[in-house]
C-alpha cells in the first residue's frame, strides 16, 4: 500500500506543505499543524513523516541559507511536487465522491 | 563536521553529552537539519520554559530522534582504525623522540624501570599458575583439609587429615568417584645390595594414579600399589638405585622390610606441589596392627593426606555436608578438640590458603596479591612520570595539534595519535626492560624462591607485550586528552595558551602519589630490615656462640658422640631431640594431679651436658643426672610458663622440685626450673615446655667448637662422620646461621621491598629532576626580570623550590604516619617479639629523601637563578 496512499496525518503534513507554499520546514510546519488542528504534533513525528514524504517522491527538500539563529544550522526547506499534489487530489475526491453518497441524514441528523 | 567558534557563545548551551550523542548516531546528510530544528526549539524553550527545562527538553529529543531512519548505518572498520595515519604518527613521534633527548630519556629509563619489575611479577605469575595444570582431572579432584580447634588457643588449619576420615570417604560417602590417601614415608634409608640411599617416600593407595596423572613408564597403573610392599619408583629414583638395571620386578629394603619394584614412573614434573621419588603401597601400612589402630583413629590429623575424585556432575556442596555430618558424629566423642574438614580444589592448592603441615611447597595467595601491589606501586609510578613530562610538555606540542586541528584532524585523531606515540615508547622501553628483566631474574633467584623458574614462554612474552601497550595506554591517554582539547584558533593566534597550565594540580597529584609510595617502599625497607636485625641477634635465652648441629640421620648418638669429642677443637657436646629456637617444635599434653586437666607442652629430649653447654640458667634446682642404666627417663626440667599453666611453685620454687607431672603414659619428676626461653620462632609467644632426660631419643648433636680454623675443623669432623657413616653426607650446621635461616623470609622481603624502593626512588627522582628542567626553563625569562629587579639567587632557587618541596613533604606527612600505623598495628602486631619502630629510623628516612630531593631540584634551579639575566632578556 505504501506510495500510493497517503495516511491521515502523511496528508495534513502534506497539505501543510503546500499551504506554506516556499517556507515549509519542520519547526513551521510543526507550528502551522498546531495552528490549524490544535494537536500537539511532536517534532520527531513530523521529521519522519517528512522523511516518509520525502521517500515517496511526494515532495522535494533542498537546504536553505545559513541564518544567526538554530545555532548557525541551515534549514531544509520541502515543496510539494507534481506527485504530491496529485495524491492529495486523489485524496480529496475519494473523500468528496464518499461524501456525495452519504444522504444527508446519516451525518446530520438534525436537518 | 567542525563546529563553527563562535567568539561569543551564547550563555545557556544544549548538554553537550546530548549534542555529542547526536552528532554520534546520526546520518550525515541529516545531521544538520536535525540539529537546528533541536537548536531552534532549544532556544525557544529557553525564553518559555527557563535554562533547566530547556536543556532536559533538548536531551530528551535527542534519544527520540534515534529511529530507524536517522541512524547512521553500522560501520565495517572499527572508528580508531577509519581515520588512521599510522605512519604520519610514527613520523611525528619518532621526531618528538629525538627532538627532546632528554624527556625522551627519562621516560623511557622510568617506563622501562617500571616494566621490568611488571614482567618478573608476570613471570611469577605464570609459574605460580603452572603448577598442577598436568594433572588432567585436575577440576575433578579435591583435598580435604583439617580445622582443628582445641578448648585453648587459635584454631589450627592443617592441609592433612585423618586418614580414618579418608576411609569413611572411600566406603561409605555418596558423590565420590574414587580416594586417594597419601602419608609421608618414614625418612629411613633404601636399601637394594649393598648400596643405601635416601629415599624420599609417600605411602599412597592403588587409586593413586587413577586420580592423578603421572604416567608410568613401566608396570600396571591399576596394580602397581594395590599388593602390600609394593614400591613404585620414578625413573629418576629407579637409576639411582638399579643403575641401568631394568628396576621392575627388583626388590628393595626399607626399614627391614622387603618392597618389590611394580612400577616405574616419569619423573615429576617441575610444577607439582607432590614431590617424592618413591610410592609405597598403603596397604602395607594396614597391615601392621599398631600403625592401623593410629589410622584409625578420628584426632590424629597430622600425618594423612586426602585427595578426592569427585564425579563429572559432581557437588561440592552436598559433599561438604556429608563431610560435615561425619565430623559432627566423630566429634562427638571428642572431649577438648573439635575438628572440621573442607574441600579444598586442587588448583588452588599450590597458590591458595596458608596451610599448616603442608605435603610440598605452596605459596599463600596473599603473598602473590602484596607482590602485584608492589608492583603495580612501580608500574604506576613509571606511568606517572610519563604522564607529568607529556602533559608538562604539551606546551609545546600545542601549535602541532592546532596545525592538525585545522587540517581536519578530528578530536579522536589527536587522542590517537598520542597515545600511539605512548605505546611506542612503552614498546621502545619494553626491549630496554627485557634487558633488564634478565638482571633482575638473576638477582630474584639467587634469593631462593626453589618455586619458580621465570622462563620465557610464548605466553609470558605475549602477556609482555600486553603489559607495555597498557601502559603506553594508561600513561598516554591523559595527556592525549588534554592536547586533543586544544583550540587551533587559540594556540595559533597567540603563542602559549594559559589554559593549558590546568592540568597543574593533577600533575602535582601525580608526584604525590610516586612520592608517596617511594616513602612507603623505603621506610618499609627499613622497618623490616630493623626486625630481622632484631631477630637474628636477640638474646633467646641460651647460648648458641660456636655451637654447631649435627643431625644423626639414624646414627647412635653414643657412638658418634664417643668420636666426635675426641678431636682437640671440640670443647663441649651434648645430645638433643631437636633444635630449639628454629621454630620447629616437638609436643605432648601434660597433666598435673587432675586427670582431666591437661596442657599442651613443647618438649625436647636431652642429655646431661645439653643444658650446661647452651647456658640455660636454672632458677630452682639442678640439672638432669646421667644414670647409666634403664629407669633414668624419670628426670624433666620444666619452665617458669609450665609453672604458671598449673599454678606451682607460686610461693616458692623449691617447693615445686620434685612434683610429678604425667606425660605420654609416664610419669615425670621436675628436678629443675629453667628460666623462660625461646622454644619456638620469636613469632610465637614462649608457652610451657619441658627438657626431660632421653638421650636414647636423641636425632641431634650439639658440639662447641673451639677453633679459628674453621675449614679445618668441618674438614675433620667430616672425616670422622665419615667413618661411622658411609651413606649421608655430614649436615653441620652453625646454630647462629640456623637461626638466621629461619628469619631468611625477613630478610628475602626487606631485599625485595629494597629493591623496589630503590627502583621507585630512581624513578620518581627521574620524574622530579624532568619537572623540575621544565619549570626552570619556562620561568627562565621570569627569573631574569626578577633577578634585573634586584632578587637575590638565594631567594629565586627558594621560589622555584618551593613548590616541588611543599610537595614532598605532604607526601612524607602521608607516607610516614601510614607505613608506621601499618606495621606497628597490623604486622609487627602478629609477632610474639619484635623490635619497636625507631622514630629516629623514620626521621633518617625522610632525610634521606629530602636531601635526595634537594639535590635533584638545586642541580636545576641553582643553575637558573646563577644565569646572566641580560643574556636571558637579549632574545626578546
Amino acid at each position: 500500500m505504501k506510495g500510493t496512499n497517503l495516511g491521515e496525518f502523511e496528508e495534513l503534513v502534506l497539505l501543510t506543505i503546500a499551504a506554506l507554499i516556499n517556507d515549509a520546514y519542520s519547526v513551521a510546519v510543526c507550528d502551522e499543524l498546531k495552528k490549524h488542528t490544535g494537536r500537539d504534533a511532536k517534532l520527531g513525528v513530523v521529521h519522519a513523516v517528512l522523511n516518509r514524504l520525502e521517500e515517496k517522491g511526494l515532495v522535494q527538500s533542498s537546504l536553505g541559507e545559513a541564518t544567526s539563529t538554530r545555532g548557525g544550522k541551515r534549514k531544509r526547506f520541502y515543496v510539494i511536487n507534481n506527485t504530491g499534489k496529485a495524491a492529495l487530489l486523489n485524496a480529496k475526491e475519494i473523500r468528496d465522491g464518499l461524501w456525495n453518497i452519504i444522504p444527508d441524514f446519516v451525518i446530520n441528523p438534525s436537518l | 563536521m567542525k563546529r563553527p567558534i563562535d567568539p561569543n557563545p551564547p550563555a545557556h548551551q544544549p548538554p553537550r553529552w546530548a549534542q555529542q550523542f547526536l552528532r554520534w548516531y546520526c546520518r550525515p546528510e541529516l545531521l544538520e537539519d536535525l540539529q537546528g530544528d533541536l537548536n531552534e526549539y532549544f532556544e525557544r524553550n529557553l525564553l518559555t520554559k527557563g535554562a533547566a527545562k530547556a536543556r532536559w527538553i533538548y536531551s530528551l529529543d535527542v534519544l527520540k530522534f534515534a529511529r530507524s531512519y536517522t541512524l547512521r548505518p553500522p560501520n565495517p572498520t572499527p572508528y580508531f582504525l577509519q581515520n588512521i595515519m599510522i605512519g604520519s604518527y610514527l613520523k611525528t613521534s619518532g621526531r618528538s623522540l629525538v627532538r627532546n633527548k632528554l624527556f625522551s630519556v627519562i621516560n623511557i629509563i622510568g617506563l622501562s624501570i617500571g616494566l621490568s619489575v611488571g614482567l618478573l611479577v608476570i613471570a611469577l605469575i605464570h609459574d605460580l599458575l603452572s603448577y598442577d595444570r598436568f594433572h588432567q582431572k585436575r577440576d575433578r579432584i579435591y583435598r580435604i583439609t583439617t580445622t582443628q580447634q582445641s578448648s585453648q588457643g587459635a584454631p589450627e588449619q592443617l592441609a592433612s587429615t585423618s586418614a580414618k576420615l579418608g576411609t569413611i570417604c572411600q566406603q561409605q560417602v555418596a558423590g565420590i568417584d574414587d580416594v586417594v590417601l597419601l602419608r609421608r614415608g618414614t625418612t629411613g634409608d633404601v636399601q637394594v645390595g649393598q648400596t643405601r640411599l635416601p629415599l624420599n617416600s609417600l605411602w599412597a593407595n592403588g587409586s593413586f594414579f587413577n586420580i592423578f596423572t603421572f604416567p608410568l613408564s613401566e608396570g600396571n597403573e591399576a596394580t602397581a600399589l594395590t599388593e602390600p610392599n609394593s614400591i613404585v619408583l620414578t625413573q629418576k629414583a629407579a637409576h639411582k638405585l638399579f643403575g641401568d638395571v631394568d628396576a621392575l620386578n627388583q626388590t628393595v629394603r626399607m626399614d627391614s622390610t622387603d618392597f618389590r619394584v611394580t612400577g616405574v614412573m616419569k619423573d615429576i614434573p617441575f610444577f607439582s606441589h607432590l614431590q617424592f621419588e618413591a610410592l609405597t603401597s598403603y596397604i602395607t601400612l594396614t597391615r601392621n596392627p599398631a600403625i592401623n589402630q593410629a589410622l584409625g583413629t578420628w584426632k590424629n590429623v597430622s600425618d594423612t593426606y586426602v585427595y578426592l575424585l569427585l564425579p563429572a556432575t559432581g557437588d561440592v556442596r552436598k559433599l561438604q555436608v556429608s563431610l560435615d555430618k561425619i565430623s559432627e558424629s566423630e566429634n562427638a566423642r571428642l572431649k577438648q578438640t573439635r575438628i572440621t574438614t573442607h574441600l579444598q580444589p586442587l588448583m588452588s592448592i599450590f597458590l591458595g590458603q596458608d596451610l599448616h603441615n603442608e605435603i610440598g611447597h605452596s605459596v599463600p595467595s596473599s603473598v602473590l596479591w602484596v607482590i602485584i601491589g608492589l608492583a603495580m606501586a612501580a608500574i604506576l609510578s613509571a606511568c606517572f612520570n610519563y604522564t607529568n613530562l607529556s602533559i608538562a610538555r604539551s606546551l609545546r606540542r600545542s601549535r602541532e595539534v592546532g596545525v592538525r586541528k585545522v587540517l581536519g584532524a578530528v578530536r579522536g585523531q589527536v587522542v590517537l595519535q598520542f597515545v600511539v606515540e605512548a605505546v611506542l615508547i612503552a614498546l621502545l622501553a619494553l626491549v630496554v626492560s627485557v634487558g633488564l628483566f634478565l638482571g633482575l631474574r638473576t638477582a630474584f633467584l639467587a634469593l631462593g624462591p626453589s618455586f619458580a623458574v621465570l622462563d620465557l614462554s610464548p605466553v609470558v612474552i605475549i602477556s609482555f607485550m600486553v603489559l607495555a601497550i597498557l601502559v603506553g595506554v594508561l600513561s598516554g591517554l591523559l595527556p592525549a586528552v588534554s592536547l586533543a582539547r586544544i583550540n587551533p584558533l587559540q594556540v595559533l593566534k597567540n603563542a602559549p595558551a594559559l589554559s593549558l597550565f590546568r592540568h597543574v594540580n593533577l600533575r602535582k597529584a601525580l608526584i604525590f602519589l610516586q612520592y608517596t609510595f617511594s616513602l612507603c617502599f623505603i621506610v618499609s625497607t627499613v622497618i623490616i630490615y630493623t626486625q630481622y636485625d632484631f631477630f637474628i641477634s636477640k638474646q633467646l635465652g641460651f647460648t648458641t656462640e660456636h655451637i654447631v648441629n649435627i643431625p644423626l640421620q639414624g646414627n647412635p648418638g653414643d657412638r658418634v658422640k664417643k668420636e666426635i669429642a675426641q678431636l682437640p677443637e671440640v670443647n663441649g657436646i651434648s645430645q638433643s631431640q631437636m633444635v630449639t629456637g628454629l621454630g620447629t617444635s616437638l609436643g605432648t599434653y601434660v597433666k598435673y594431679v587432675d586427670p582431666q586437666d591437661s596442657t599442651f607442652a613443647n618438649i625436647n629430649g636431652i642429655d646431661e651436658q645439653y643444658v650446661p653447654l647452651h647456658g640455660y640458667q636454672l632458677v630452682a634446682g639442678r640439672n638432669v643426672l646421667s644414670k647409666p642404666g634403664s629407669d633414668n627417663s624419670g628426670e624433666i626440667l620444666v619452665n617458669q610458663q609450665l609453672l604458671k599453666r598449673f599454678n606451682l611453685g607460686t610461693g616458692n620454687l623449691q617447693q615445686v622440685l620434685g612434683t610429678r607431672l604425667t606425660a605420654d603414659g609416664e610419669t615425670y619428676q621436675i628436678v629443675g626450673v629453667l628460666k623462660d626461653f625461646h622454644y619456638g620462632s620469636l613469632y610465637q609467644k614462649i608457652e610451657p615446655t619441658l627438657f626431660r632426660y632421653a638421650p636414647q631419643d636423641a636425632t641431634y648433636l650439639n658440639v662447641r667448637l673451639q677453633t679459628t680454623d674453621w675449614p679445618a675443623t668441618f674438614a675433620r669432623l667430616q672425616a670422622t662422620w665419615h667413618s661411622l657413616d658411609r651413606v649421608h653426607p655430614l649436615i653441620a650446621n652453625l646454630y647462629q646461621d640456623e637461626i638466621q635461616q629461619v628469619y631468611q623470609p625477613l630478610s628475602i622481603m626487606s631485599k625485595v621491598i629494597g629493591s623496589l624502593a630503590f627502583l621507585t626512588i630512581f624513578i620518581a627522582s627521574l620524574g622530579l629532576f624532568g619537572m623540575v628542567v621544565f619549570t626552570a626553563e619556562t620561568r627562565l625569562k621570569e627569573v631574569s626580570v626578577r633577578k634585573v629587579l634586584g632578587a637575590s639567587e638565594f631567594s629565586l632557587v627558594y621560589l622555584l623550590s618551593k613548590g616541588f618541596l611543599g610537595l614532598l613533604l605532604s607526601a612524607a606527612a602521608l607516607a610516614l604516619p601510614l607505613t608506621y600505623w601499618l606495621f606497628d598495628q597490623i604486622i609487627l602486631s602478629q609477632i610474639a617479639y619484635h623490635a619497636p619502630i625507631s622514630v629516629f629510623d623514620l626521621v633518617g628516612c625522610l632525610v634521606f629523601f629530602m636531601g635526595l630531593a634537594l639535590l635533584i631540584i638545586g642541580s636545576r634551579t641553582i643553575g637558573v637563578a646563577r644565569s646572566n639575566p641580560a643574556q636571558v632578556l637579549k632574545a626578546e
